[in-house]
């Protein structure tokens, strides 16, 4: 064990756990958050994403260690109080149907339109390919993800 | 939190988000009705470990109990609050299809309350009837029409109590929004609240078993409803999108420790030793714990836990005998095992006509042979639960999407009094059968008493993968006659699938702890397996279903359960494949060729099947824009080929027709569904935005099935175990258009007692034939092996010389 300082969600965290710990059991049994969730240990599926300094990365292989940027969690998106463009749309477009993916679907489209505002379809499709879900709930999230440029774009012209 | 009636997260969310200071428990409590063991309140004794928090005592030590709502009673079913607000209690889950807000829709049209005036408690043993939990798609069909009846009757109590106490006749009410009022002097009223909030009904009601429970007041006519048929968006979605609904993955209670199972390395390997000098002094490490061929390690922390559980060194002995066939091996074996005496079961076989004197004779006759594999569920977060087993009772959380057989399954096989069990269903990730077999509540359950205190388990990837229950292998032969005019004389089908001890729901000897602890059903299944569900005339056919089984049926990761629309998409894959090879036999057009089956008899069962089938048919038809013309088109040479093929199925009393479009690359064998249409007709629409949804699900898992998932295994093991080994769809291979009509084909399509059939479901069978045939419209080839991937698909055009 040793002692670990992590900043998650705008606040700053010290704890003592084993340094290869992955950040998703810390960020969930240590620190209680419910977003980034188990799927497959493997930076595979996506369901574990949290954003590190604004990138989306997966938490369930990364070392609390090296976990030393800026992390939000799906917790953490929403801004004075208010959902993120992102997560609105999901509510908009009804997106999730089990919704246990749906954090690194969301996670992944913040990250996507931070660096990509306006997408195409095929950028789209490719900036969200690596998040599984098998709900299949594909189809909304690509009319989210549109749905929410069209929000934050609208946003920035006020 | 209070002494020891300490609630944990889950529980204190739940009753914050029903917004009562009193929970269920306490409301039954105080209401009479039942009687409880003294601490059975909250969540018993959950402050009992640790964290310096009372333990229990100081009530009574006697252990919880947990005895079953009363179906008869109409406060079971439903509590109207002080503040006029109603509480509906439904014995089902809710996998994401948003049956719980179609459920809370129906009953709060009943009792004249808006939508936000009420909330739904889902999948408690000790607080809902046992509705069953979820499984055959039959929430809305059967399960959400007692809830009408129960709110009808709660309104018509309501009614009463306000004609008393206002002096006028009921006939001289109406009702809305919970506001009861005077037809002559609407100024006159009394709430519901005002009425009974936070008492007792105290009204018997009858039926001879919960789903035909009922009182005397009728429901309402069709035409009267006013939030069904609205998209009000469901209840669950905003905490799911905020991270602010607590799951059963994200239960914790005080002083709980974590558990992760080590598997056999092969299938029928027999534990021989077990060296616990490699894991003892790994940090938190607290115990292994074996029973038969069953190994689990459990650790203070989660990633402990992993870690033991790998480094874990156990001597397995390999089975003499080879437990099943390769999986490239698999459809050889299939045809040429034996077949299982007394399998095949309700519905598998039909039998008419001569079909071999109507073959013999045909002018035309068309074979082929369909290929299904196993699929799997792999679910996107892998089986889980925490059990906690404080005061001599059991409480496990869990998406177990049964929880009344998880409660009584759990207790056999603990040998605990059921009464002592309480399963609390939550949400989790998708359900689709694989939590009606739920082996990790077992697991925790059992670890719980074995260390006596709150086990947490979780299944890893590779686990999940290879080790979840399994849609079943099919093996098809079809043959089939056509008269000299085109016209369909006989249909012979037989099916073979390995089914064999396909597991029940949560059976104490069928849940995989079990099989591997050396527990064996009394009598296995024999498996059981339906032909393609189809309203076709064809005068002389012969359908019948056998399964087959393999030299391992116990401790097997080939354990076949029940995965969405068992049987549907395999075996619809099959009967209209070669549906449309009858059709491009016959020159015809698929959809005016499935047309005149379909028009070839007039009888018609109560669902108006036929009727629906035909309606489903022509509505896809024609919203895809369907130009008549046989199948193949016109095979271009361009790199990409294009295609449109049709399937169509029922299922129990839903109808649906899938067109598929889809582009074929012929240089690498890539096949991407561009555009589906899905015309579905499952009576009563309650939300169809949410309806929309469940069906977009069911025709993307459909195209997932079709061309990429696939259980692979060697002759000892399952060898597709995370993402990599075993593909699923992406976002890459998401249709471009998906266009769902709603049909409502009933010959009296205005009926004031039009039924919601089931949809959770029915949409997915149709769509590997779909896909299937839209590829041999494209390329005059015909798939009859899934999966589709690249790989295959190239190979089968360089047989065709494509």
């Amino acid at each position: 064990m040793s002692e670990i300082t992590l900043r998650v969600n705008g606040e700053t965290h010290t704890l003592d756990v084993d340094p290869s710990t992955p950040l998703l059991y810390v960020l969930r049994n240590d620190l209680g958050l419910r977003g980034p969730r188990f799927g497959c240990g493997l930076a595979q599926c996506g369901t574990c994403t949290v954003l590190m300094d604004g990138r989306a990365i997966r938490s369930c292989n990364r070392p609390v260690s090296r976990s030393t940027g800026e992390i939000t969690t799906l917790e953490g998106l929403p801004e004075n109080g208010e959902l993120h463009p992102v997560q609105q749309a999901w509510i908009d477009e009804q997106v999730p149907q089990c919704g246990y993916c749906q954090n690194g679907q969301i996670l992944t489209a913040a990250a996507l339109l931070s660096y990509s505002p306006n997408p195409s379809d095929d950028e789209i499709r490719e900036g969200m390919n690596r998040v599984l879900c098998r709900c299949m709930t594909y189809y909304r999230i690509q009319s989210a993800v549109k749905r929410a440029a069209e929000a934050m774009a609208e946003g920035e012209d006020r | 939190m209070s002494g020891g009636r300490q609630v944990p997260t889950a529980l204190g969310d739940a009753l914050a988000r029903w917004g009562g200071t009193t929970s269920r428990r306490d409301f039954l409590k105080t209401s009479g009705l039942f009687v409880f063991g003294v601490s059975g309140v909250g969540v018993a004794g959950a402050g009992r470990w640790g964290f310096g928090t009372e333990p229990s005592g100081g009530e009574s030590s006697e252990p919880a109990s947990y005895p079953d709502p009363d179906f008869l009673q109409l406060d079971s079913w439903l509590v109207v609050h002080e503040d006029g607000t109603a509480t509906f209690y439904v014995g089902k889950t809710d996998g994401g299809q948003g049956t719980g807000t179609a459920t809370q829709q129906m009953m709060c049209d009943e009792l004249d309350l808006a939508f936000d005036q009420a909330r739904v408690v889902m999948g408690r043993t000790d607080m809902t009837v046992d509705q069953g939990g979820s499984g055959g798609s039959d929430a809305i069909e059967r399960d959400a029409m007692v809830g009408r009846r129960i709110a009808a009757e709660a309104r018509r109590v309501l009614l009463e109590m306000a004609s008393e106490r206002l002096g006028v006749p009921v006939e001289g009410l109406s009702v809305s929004e919970g506001v009861i009022s005077l037809r002559d002097d609407p100024a006159r009223t009394v709430t519901y609240g005002e009425l009974i909030g936070g008492g007792r009904f105290d009204v018997a009601l009858t039926g001879g078993n919960i789903n035909a429970t009922t009182g005397v007041a009728s429901i309402k006519p069709v035409q009267d409803l006013k939030l069904v048929g609205q998209s009000i968006p469901r209840y669950d979605i905003p905490g799911k999108v905020d991270a602010s609904l607590e799951w059963a993955v994200d239960v914790r209670l005080p002083g709980m420790v974590h558990a992760r199972n080590v598997r056999p390395p092969f299938a029928g390997a027999t534990l021989s030793a077990i060296d616990e000098l490699s894991v003892r002094d790994l940090p938190g490490f607290i115990r292994v714990v074996s029973e038969g061929n069953y190994v689990a390690v459990v650790c203070e922390r989660e990633e402990q836990a992993i870690e033991a559980a790998e480094r874990l060194v156990v001597e397995w002995e390999k089975p003499a005998t080879a437990p099943f066939p390769a999986s490239d091996d698999l459809f050889d074996y299939m045809r040429s095992a034996e077949r299982v005496p007394g399998s095949g079961g309700r519905g598998a076989a039909r039998a008419q006509g001569d079909p071999d004197g109507a073959l013999a004779s045909a002018a035309t006759v068309v074979e082929a042979a369909y290929d299904i594999p196993f699929h799997g569920h792999t679910a996107i977060g892998p089986a889980h639960a925490l059990a906690d087993p404080s005061d001599g009772q059991m409480t496990i959380y869990t998406n177990d999407m049964k929880p009344y057989s998880h409660r009584t399954g759990i207790a056999e096989f603990l040998g605990m009094d059921p009464e002592q069990v309480r399963v609390i269903w939550m949400d989790g990730p998708q359900l689709y059968g694989r939590t009606a077999a739920d082996d990790a509540g077992f697991e925790a359950a059992y670890l719980a008493r074995e260390l006596g205190r709150p086990v947490r388990v979780q299944w890893m990837r590779h686990e999940e993968t290879a080790w979840d229950t399994k849609g079943p292998a099919f093996a098809i032969d079809l043959r089939g006659g056509l008269d000299a005019d085109g016209n369909v004389v006989a249909l012979d089908y037989r099916g073979r699938i390995a089914n064999y001890a396909h597991v029940g729901y949560n059976q104490a000897r069928t849940v995989l702890i079990a099989q591997l602890m050396g527990f064996r059903p009394e009598r296995p299944s024999p498996g059981g397996g339906r032909g393609p569900d189809e309203m076709y005339y064809i005068p002389n056919r012969r359908q019948e279903t056998r399964a087959v089984r393999f030299p391992l049926a116990f401790e097997t990761p080939l354990r076949t359960g029940n995965l969405r629309d068992p049987n549907g998409p395999q075996t619809t894959f099959a009967g209209e494949s070669f549906i449309d090879e009858l059709a491009a036999a016959a020159g015809a057009d698929p959809v005016e060729f499935r047309l005149r089956l379909l028009r070839g008899a007039t009888d018609d069962d109560e669902a108006f099947r036929r009727a629906r089938s035909i309606a489903v048919v022509e509505a896809a038809a024609e919203a895809y824009g369907w130009d008549a013309r046989p199948s193949p088109g016109t095979v271009g040479s361009g790199r990409v080929l294009t295609g449109r093929g049709i399937a169509y199925a029922y299922r129990a009393r839903t109808t649906i027709a899938v067109i598929a479009e889809v582009e074929v690359n012929r240089e690498t064998g890539r096949v991407w569904v561009r555009r589906m249409v899905c015309a579905h007709d499952c009576g009563l629409v309650i939300n169809p935005n949410s309806l929309e949804s469940t069906i977009q699900g069911n025709l993307l898992h459909g195209i997932s099935r079709t061309l990429y998932e696939e259980v692979r295994f060697d002759g000892e093991k399952v060898t597709s175990v995370d993402w990599r080994t075993h593909p699923t769809l992406t976002h890459m291979d998401t249709p471009e258009q998906i266009d769902v009509v709603m049909v409502n084909g009933d010959p009296n399509p205005d009926r004031p007692d039009l039924r919601p059939y089931g949809a959770g479901e029915p949409s997915h069978r149709p769509v590997p034939a779909a896909i299937a045939n839209a590829i041999y419209d494209a390329t005059g080839v015909r798939m009859r092996r899934l999966p589709l991937r690249p790989e295959r698909v190239l190979e089968e055009l360089g047989y065709a010389g494509l």
